[in-house]
């Protein structure tokens, strides 16, 4: 499962900086904890983060071990013109999901 | 770093006690005023916990909702029987189950109706679909006050959680009321003991980097003492439990709140 | 490391526990000493020089539990096509890993205010160093007080 809760504003005027967040449901198993009967844990981690709108990457970030579990991000963009905001995140095994929220702009 | 002073006394204190009969409301709370696990915790992690977009224990809130809301081929949705919600409902568990005279906690009660009116298999006690499941149902008595009831056939089972908290256990040899009662405010190593109540639970703990119930908490606080936890989903844990809710009636409901 | 235990025993004890758990939720690697975090830098940076400034790294005085710590970076910077920032890179000296995480910005960004939470293995001061586009490198730095929870089980 893999679930994401986005924060996007519904409607923003051309030009304005808008806050976007994003709360993505995983355990970023960091590879460095032994399980209960002293077994290592293997790595299993997001990656990789983009944010897209209005065609291009308005956002972007690698993430290694040190990103806390259920990984949350916020950052910004300049309203520009009304469309969808693409959050795409992609694991160390190359799987990726993705969610839109629609913008529209003033 | 290890600090547990007072506890010495503690020690002394309870063998002195002898516990009266069960009384009506949280009689055995010896505090002026209840305080929540949300009062000992840093400004930086309240805040966490009333940001209800980035608190992460809203995923398994949301996760709840989809699968309330869904309907399995074979089975009717919850949603289908329960179309008004279940608000109020977590703040009075756990309650007896009227047609199984068994007490129920609020898990027990989710899986009884897939058992019972969804012909489904139980839930596994710490897996996803029950944590969600119950954050989300916890979470509709968001802020309404705990309100357990213990007369009838709950009395017993309120008997014997009182017991299990006043009785000492492990290689440390310490009860639940040496901390939670005697020792609530004081620190141990770098962390401070609050009165131990459950009303932030299922709660999304730093510490277990995910959200969990309330009997994982006891299940720690157990392992901690270095005592053999119980099983969870264990009827000494539902028992202990109504005896947490009783002890902390009025107290605000939280979940999901956040915890160390 | 102070006690105000009275019994002796029971501190062993305490101890004991305190170090079996400890194995399972400590990281099992050596933790990363600053020569990782010069390393990590110039695979990101080679090696031109980092000016301080700019860059505002924010972190709790003090961390509760190493397992999520709230941090937020902000750079000044207009975020024009002629003059913003490319990339922010979050460093530690005492992780396993010293790269925590990398974002990468543009001007479509508008502000440099990125936050997040992250793990930190004790406590540091975390660094935060942010490429303009005009290629320089300018950094902030933040520490915090990591502490352990009660100890792991409790
Ligand atoms: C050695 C002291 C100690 C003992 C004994 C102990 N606990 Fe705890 N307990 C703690 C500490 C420390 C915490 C974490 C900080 C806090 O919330 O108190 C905690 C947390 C809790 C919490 C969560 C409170 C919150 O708001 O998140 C509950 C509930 C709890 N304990 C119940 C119990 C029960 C029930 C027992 C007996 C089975 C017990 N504890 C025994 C020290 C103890
Ligand atoms: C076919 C109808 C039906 C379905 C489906 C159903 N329930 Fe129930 N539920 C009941 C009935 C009837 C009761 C009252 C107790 C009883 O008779 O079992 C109840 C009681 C409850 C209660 C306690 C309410 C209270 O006031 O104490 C909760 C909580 C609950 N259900 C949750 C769920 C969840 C979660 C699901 C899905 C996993 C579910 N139910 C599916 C019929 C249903």
């Amino acid at each position: 499962m893999a679930s994401i809760r986005l924060s996007v504003p519904a409607t923003a005027k051309r030009g304005d900086v808008i806050e976007l967040k994003a709360l993505i449901q995983h355990p970023m198993e960091s590879g460095y904890r032994r399980g209960s009967r002293g077994e290592a844990i293997p790595r299993n981690i997001i990656t990789r983060f983009e944010c897209r709108y209005d065609g291009e990457t308005v956002f972007a970030a690698d993430f290694h071990p040190g990103i806390a579990a259920d990984p949350f991000l916020t950052f910004h963009t300049r309203a520009t013109r009304s469309g969808p905001v693409l959050f795409r995140w992609t694991d160390q095994h190359g799987e990726s999901w993705q969610e839109t929220a629609m913008l529209t702009v003033t | 770093m290890i600090r547990l002073s007072g506890l010495g006394l503690a020690l002394v204190a309870v063998a002195a006690c002898t516990p009266a009969a069960p009384p009506e409301t949280h009689l055995d709370a010896p505090f002026e005023r209840l305080q929540s696990g949300y009062d000992f915790l840093t400004p930086e992690t309240q805040a966490l916990q009333d940001d209800t977009f980035s608190n992460p224990g809203y995923l398994w809130v949301d996760r709840g909702a989809e699968l309330f809301n869904t309907s399995d081929a074979d089975a009717p949705s919850c949603a289908s029987c329960h179309t008004t919600g279940l608000a109020g409902v977590a703040a009075s568990y756990p309650a007896i189950d009227s047609d199984s005279g068994q007490l129920l906690n609020l898990e027990g009660r989710i899986n009884t109706c897939r058992e019972r009116h969804q012909h489904l298999p139980a839930l596994d006690y710490e897996s996803d679909a029950l944590r969600a499941l119950s954050a989300y149902i916890a979470n509709q008595s968001h802020g309404l006050p705990l309100s357990v009831d213990i007369s009838g056939a709950a009395a017993t089972h309120y008997a014997n959680g009182r017991d299990y908290f006043f009785t000492r256990r492990g290689q440390l040899n310490l009860s639940c009321h040496q901390c939670h009662d005697q020792n609530a405010g004081k620190r141990l190593r770098g962390d401070t003991i609050s009165q131990g109540h459950g009303n932030g639970f299922p709660a999304y703990r730093l510490e277990w980097q995910t959200l969990g119930s309330l009997q994982r908490r006891i299940f720690d606080c157990d392992t901690g003492v270095r005592a053999e936890p119980l099983p969870l989903g264990s009827q000494t844990y539902i028992d202990l439990e109504l005896y947490l809710s009783a002890r902390a009636n009025g107290l605000a409901m939280e979940s999901p709140a956040i915890r160390r | 490391m102070t006690s105000d235990l009275s019994f002796p025993e029971r501190r062993t004890l305490i101890r004991l526990g305190a170090a079996s758990m400890i194995v399972s939720a400590i990281p099992l690697t050596a933790l990363a000493d600053p020569a990782d975090l010069t390393s990590a830098q110039r695979r990101l940076f080679g090696d031109r020089e980092i000016k301080q400034g700019r860059v505002t790294l924010k972190l709790p005085a003090i961390a509760e539990n190493g397992y999520s710590v709230p941090l937020s970076v902000d750079v000044d910077s207009p975020m024009t096509e002629s003059d913003h920032v490319r990339q922010i890179a979050i460093f530690s000296p005492r992780n396993p890993i010293a790269e925590i995480v990398r974002f990468e910005l543009g001007p479509r960004a508008g502000r440099a205010s990125v936050s997040t939470r992250i793990r930190l293995g004790g406590t540091q001061t975390v660094q935060a160093v942010a490429e303009l586009s005009d290629g320089s490198l300018w950094s902030g730095a933040a520490k915090t007080v990591v502490t352990l929870a009660a100890c792991v089980v409790l």
